[in-house]
């Protein structure tokens, strides 16, 4: 098992260093200049300067390696550096914004957490959610539960988020008035008060995003325990007068839960995705929002970063994934 | 040598697709999903024949109508006639779904098909699967928006140039599972006794794939193209919500969306009508291709 995960760690090293070579090739087809916005009065060779200094001006190739190392050289020690007071990455050149013209990752460590609190809410909500309903719908298949729980969650893949995102909002704060629009992000948790409204705030984006994984969640928990309901170790475990609580949620449900965990871990970086379009509905500014408004901005270094951390997420997600499998099902042995 | 029991069969020979149909339509919401979307083809491609309101004909006079007899989904902040632009707009998001779908269809049956019957190109082909899996593919599309609108829409006008644009990004993007399943398919059928006697007589590599494998691999890659209109639709609709779409004098379901929710709390039905259009046309498509699985199946069939 060991073994299999450090190959896996070694392999993915390579994957890595190639979509980011895929990005940095495609942003470099990007057209526009960060010094579109300077003004025309400053002189050419200051703005050479400028450029410069943003870490432009020269071949391709260089600037590449010069992003590599910027972004797993530098960015660590200045995490170490905030973290134990060193001084390892002093006046080194960190991944600078063309928007704001400071650090990328000082941005996103800024956003991280509305987009963690709100897609993290969301994930375990959905997880409570989905499980129980798909548990129930595969122990009575083809009773009226199962058929509104496969509908609802029908509903669930095909009402986009931008829908149902504007759906709530026009059904619980404009008809209704119970809760807010728009996510305030510098509301401080202080007080009873101020975490009840935190809560409000929360519900409608949590709502829409749960939603989506619940419907796929609980169509895997359904079918996966519908394969296992029909096993001879059930008959065997009923056989032995075991109470039908003990078989279904002891024996049936721990063998079922090994492909629905990996599903789980697999979808958590595919919500980072879905969230892009349920931040902008509900103007939380979080990675999502940050990596569309880089776009429209055309800060390349920003959208360059963002791009690549979805990308290590899904490939770390992978790779966890493999593992708990390999570690959950002791039938499946990679080495 | 015994006789047979009955040497006259007594039911004529059924085809195999008279079987399919007929499980088919013992699933009754496929079949249903099946005559909804029809039904929506239909209109948005029909509709503008009966309804003969231009969707971009600007009457500032009748500006945020409710609805009424001449304009039945009322009209918008400029006057336009909202049924007429739900119209224009679903063509276009029914035929970038229809087109993107074929597209990662092709490529994905071709990567399959390939990597499936020449060992040789597996093991490359595969870890090509798996990149394009790693990649953030919304992020992705959103940088691809970007960078490629001006260029084609210099070369192929706006509306054009778009089109393309979205249809390849998102081809190009969703091919991936198709390319698996296939990839699983060829490799089990490649080793049964029909395919060793078709090489046996001499059958070029071609032709076993083209009149051998791909009938047999026909029904994943069907009910892959039923879930792949799903996500093309919904996807092209995410990319006009967030902006980075079709222009927005050119409607779209999504652009609809997205030019409504400005004028949610005066005028909430103008979000719902786009909204409605777009969940029930992947509500219909994802019922369809439940149902083609289980009507493709040869093991639930006759049950």
């Amino acid at each position: 098992m060991l073994t299999f995960t450090i190959r896996r760690l070694v392999l993915s090293i390579p994957t890595l260093l190639f979509i980011s070579l895929v990005i940095f090739l495609l942003l470099e087809l990007a057209p526009g200049d960060p010094m579109a916005q300077v003004p025309l009065t400053v002189p050419p060779e200051v703005k050479e300067k400028m450029r410069e200094a943003l870490g432009l001006g020269q071949p391709a190739p260089i600037r590449f390696w010069k992003w590599l190392v910027q972004f797993f050289w530098i960015e660590p020690q200045v995490m170490i550096d905030h973290y134990f007071g060193t001084t390892f990455s002093q006046g080194d050149l960190r991944v600078i914004s063309w928007q704001t013209r400071s650090p990328v990752m000082d941005i996103v460590i800024q956003r991280m957490p509305q987009t963690l609190w709100v897609v993290g809410t969301a994930y375990v909500v959905a997880i409570f959610i989905a499980l129980p309903i798909g548990i129930y719908s595969a122990y009575r298949q083809y009773s009226w539960f199962d058929q509104l729980g496969t509908f609802i969650s029908m509903v669930g893949f095909s009402v986009p988020p931008f829908f149902s995102g504007v759906l709530v909002i026009v059904i619980f704060s404009v008809q209704l008035g119970w809760f807010p629009s728009i996510y305030d992000t510098t509301h401080v948790v202080n007080s009873w008060d101020s975490f009840v409204y935190q809560l409000q705030q929360m519900i409608m984006p949590v709502m829409v995003l749960a939603l989506q994984i619940t419907a796929q969640l609980s169509r895997f928990m359904r079918a996966s325990m519908l394969d296992n309901l029909n096993q001879d170790y059930v008959r065997t475990a009923r056989a032995k007068g075991l109470s039908e609580y003990v078989v279904v949620m002891v024996h049936v449900l721990r063998n079922s839960m090994i492909p629905v965990v990996t599903v789980i871990a697999l979808g958590i970086p595919a919500i980072f995705g879905g969230a892009i379009i349920t931040e902008q509905v509900f103007k939380v500014n979080g990675i999502g929002q940050l990596l569309i408004g880089a776009i429209q901005a055309n800060d390349l270094p920003m959208v360059q970063t963002l791009t690549f951390i979805f990308a290590v997420l899904i490939v770390l997600f992978n790779l966890i994934a493999d593992v708990l499998y390999g570690i959950l099902d002791p039938r499946i042995r990679y080495d | 040598m015994t006789e047979l029991s009955n040497p006259i069969p007594s039911k004529p020979p059924r085809s195999q697709w008279l079987d399919v149909w007929d499980q088919f339509k013992s699933h009754r919401g496929a079949l249903m999903g099946g005559i909804l979307f029809l039904l929506i083809v239909a209109t948005v491609y029909l509709g503008p024949f009966f309804w003969d309101i231009d969707a971009t004909h600007i009457d500032i006079r009748a500006r945020n109508q409710g609805p009424s007899w001449a304009h039945p989904f009322g009209t918008d902040q400029l006057g336009r006639d909202m049924l007429a632009r739900m119209m224009a707009g679903g063509s276009t998001s029914v035929s970038v779904g229809l087109t993107a779908m074929m597209l990662a269809l092709f490529l994905g049956s071709f990567i399959g098909v390939v990597a499936g019957f020449f060992k040789r190109l597996d093991g490359p082909l595969m870890r090509l699967t798996d990149l394009f899996l790693a990649l953030p593919l919304l992020p992705l599309l959103l940088v691809m928006m970007l960078l490629f609108r001006e260029p084609l829409n210099a070369a192929f006008g706006p509306e054009q140039g778009i089109f393309i644009l979205i249809v390849c990004a998102i081809g190009i993007t969703s091919w991936m599972p198709t390319a698996r399943i296939v990839r699983g398919d060829v490799l089990a059928i490649k080793e049964r006794e029909f395919v060793l006697a078709a090489r046996s007589i001499g059958t070029a590599d071609n032709k076993l794939i083209t009149r051998h494998i791909l009938p047999n691999v026909l029904s994943p890659i069907m009910v892959s193209a039923t879930l792949g209109i799903a996500t093309a639709i919904i996807t092209e609709s995410s990319l006009s919500f967030l902006g980075l779409g079709f222009p927005p004098d050119f409607p779209t379901w999504g652009r609809l969306l997205f030019d409504a929710t400005d004028y949610l709390q005066q005028h909430p039905e103008r979000v719902f009508w786009p909204g409605i259009a777009i969940s029930l046309t992947v509500l219909s498509v994802n019922y369809l291709g439940d149902g083609l699985r289980d009507a493709l199946d040869p093991r639930i069939r006759g049950r």
